[in-house]
């Protein structure tokens, strides 16, 4: 299979990756469910919410069955209301030796659970001067995808549309704006229902999508997380094989050849 | 402008003339598509025609519970600490004038009941008492929060109403929610069923839930207690209230619970009677208005009914509770009401599995809301 011959490698803070489909553990009808898709996702970053994991317990529900050395874990702050709460989760996780990566989750309102851009920029400051990798969840804000990028975070993780409404990309210019500018890689998080949305934004030249609850609420699990893994990997080799009708200028045979 | 007094402002006979209108039903299955609902949407959906596409609603209501909640249920258990009370309140069991075995538990009763809890595996816990500050006030919480803390990630309160400043100890202390049921909206019955003690301050108690966000807790529980009136008049208050308090405190959830009483006392001077079809109606309406909110559904329910809503709308449920104070490790008071589904918390999660559901029983982070400002 053509899809397969895709080794092209992704790295985030000097680990490597050689799939660009990252995974959720939530809202999964049991653990057993969350691991058969994981696998069948290719995934090899999923992300997990400090909140639900209970660190001092061994046999922890989630941990327990994520093999670690098949999955890089990425803790999350969700829950976390501001700052401060963010850095203290990121400061236990890395206390009881999960992890140094922290998937930066600020998000106030319970609503629609949208990242507070002003709190996350500060978050993320204080933990980059700590020595942690921080992936941080955003708004498709261009600007604060820059000041992050700034500071140093390892990437950027802005929303295609609200987290769990499975709407796809919906504030698509202001994402091909964050993609065209930054010198991170750009995961595309939250919102992606479909896998032709996860396809749909690698080809905008995301360098990886991150997929949770439509994979995890999925009527058969395994199957979309295959089926997501075949699109993220389909609109990656779209993109790099250079789209006709966003390549056209770049590619076609100069009118001006004439002119040396 | 407090809560009593944005109620006081509400057109009653508007929205219960909304409440009862004639709605088809096309017009019905518009607002159950719609994705966002207006409050005058939710009262259509409490409506008598709304009884037609009940079925048309439960859909809808899988959906959003799926989408918002995925496939999870959280867990908690109740555990009271007191069973003083200075109220006369006709339906219950804590009623002053009622002859039973009072108990306030001390803290080492209370270390004793949590260690039971802990060991079974619950991770989220609800404080109870009635309303008797002498012995279990404000300062009697603190202490009972603080133990608390050492075991369980999240803590909830359903105690009294109070003020936003003596709130705020119980914040600091370590509690995250806030269970405070009006029990009734509709003044008239509010007064004929509280017949003495503070709790007979309708506007003090309307009052609290807002007090206890202003003091910092990131949760609120609202409910009427099924069966002391109309349940589609107290069900809009309930909605009004939901979201008044969301607008407000934008950052604050807000869950609703639905208790029912299903031993209806003598003593009430009327019975209104709730069915499982009106009651279903009831939590399928909330789910669609408020499509981010938990919906609890205690063991005063059957397990069968239980089981029945579960993946359907509710998202949290108690398990294995007693409603006396000192009950899991010993029985030496009486309960408040007696449970109706006591299967053990192990059954409970064997029929979640069943279920395609996932039991949660952890869900909060204790490094949440300045406690603990170390790792610990």
């Amino acid at each position: 299979m053509f899809a397969m011959k895709n080794t092209e490698i992704l790295t985030i803070a000097g680990k490597e990756f050689h799939s660009r489909l990252f995974t959720g553990t939530g809202k999964f009808a049991s653990p057993k469910l969350m691991k058969d898709a994981l696998t069948a996702s290719g995934t090899e970053m999923v992300t997990v919410a400090l909140r639900r994991v209970d660190l001092k317990n061994p046999e922890d529900h989630i941990l327990n069955h994520l093999d670690r050395t098949l999955f890089h874990l990425l803790p999350n702050t969700s829950g976390a209301a501001n700052a401060e709460e963010a850095v203290r989760l990121a400061r236990l996780s890395l206390a009881s030796s999960l992890s140094n990566w922290i998937k930066l989750e600020v998000t106030p309102e319970p609503r629609y659970l949208l990242p507070d851009g002003e709190e996350t920029l500060k978050a993320a400051k204080i933990l980059i001067k700590e020595g942690f990798i921080v992936l941080p969840y955003i708004q498709a804000d261009p600007l604060l995808a820059r000041k992050l990028e700034d500071i140093g975070t390892a990437t950027v993780m802005p929303l295609a549309s609200p987290i769990g409404s499975n709407k796809g990309i919906k504030n698509i210019d202001l994402i091909k704006i964050i993609i065209e500018q930054a010198n991170i890689p750009v995961v595309i998080d939250a919102g992606l229902g479909k896998p032709s949305d996860a396809a749909y934004a690698m080809e905008l030249g995301a360098d990886a999508v991150l997929v949770n609850t439509a994979i995890a609420t999925a009527s058969n699990p395994k199957n979309m997380g295959e089926a997501f893994k075949l699109a993220t990997i389909a609109g990656r080799i779209a993109y790099l094989s250079g789209l006709s009708n966003t390549s056209d200028i770049a590619n076609a045979s100069s009118p001006l050849d004439w002119l040396s | 402008m407090s809560f009593f007094d944005f109620f006081s402002s509400l057109d009653q006979k508007e929205i219960v003339d909304r409440v009862y209108a004639k709605y088809d039903q096309t017009y019905l299955l518009t607002l159950i598509n719609k994705e966002s609902l207006h409050y005058y949407d939710f009262l259509a959906l409490l409506s008598p025609s709304a009884e037609s596409v009940l079925n048309e609603m439960a859909i809808k209501s899988q959906f959003i519970t799926k989408k918002f909640f995925g496939n999870t249920m959280l867990l908690y258990v109740p555990l009271y600490l007191s069973n003083e009370c200075s109220n006369a309140c006709l339906y219950c069991g804590f009623n002053k004038n009622a002859n039973i075995i009072r108990r306030t538990l001390s803290l080492k009763e209370i270390e004793q009941e949590i260690l039971f809890l802990k060991e079974k595996g619950f991770d989220h816990i609800l404080l109870l008492t009635g309303e008797y500050p002498s012995v279990a006030g404000i300062d009697y919480l603190e202490e009972a929060i603080s133990l608390t803390k050492k075991y369980f990630s999240s803590i909830s309160l359903e105690v009294f109403p109070s003020t936003e400043a003596k709130y705020k100890q119980l914040v600091d202390a370590g509690a995250t929610g806030l269970t405070l049921y009006q029990e009734t909206y509709h003044l008239p019955t509010y007064k004929l069923v509280h017949l003495s003690g503070p709790k007979t301050n309708f506007a003090f108690r309307l009052n609290a839930p807002e007090e206890a966000l202003a003091a910092g807790f990131r949760k609120v529980g609202l409910g009427a207690l099924l069966g002391l009136t109309d349940w589609r008049f107290d069900s809009a208050f309930v909605g009004s209230h939901a979201k008044y308090l969301m607008n407000k405190f934008w950052k604050s959830d807000v869950s609703i619970s639905f208790p029912r009483l299903r031993h209806t006392p003598s003593s009430l001077p009327l019975i209104f009677t709730v069915s499982d079809k009106n009651l279903v109606q009831m939590i399928l309406a909330f789910r669609l208005f408020l499509p981010s909110s938990a919906l609890t559904l205690s063991t005063r329910e059957s397990a069968e009914l239980r089981d029945n809503l579960m993946g359907l709308c509710i998202t949290q449920m108690s398990a294995e509770s007693k409603t006396n104070p000192g009950g899991y490790t010993s029985n030496l008071s009486t309960e408040q009401f007696s449970t109706d589904d006591n299967r053990s918390l192990k059954k409970i999660i064997s029929c979640l599995n069943k279920k395609g559901l996932d039991p949660i029983l952890k869900d909060w982070s204790n490094h949440f809301q300045g406690f603990n400002q170390e790792p610990a």
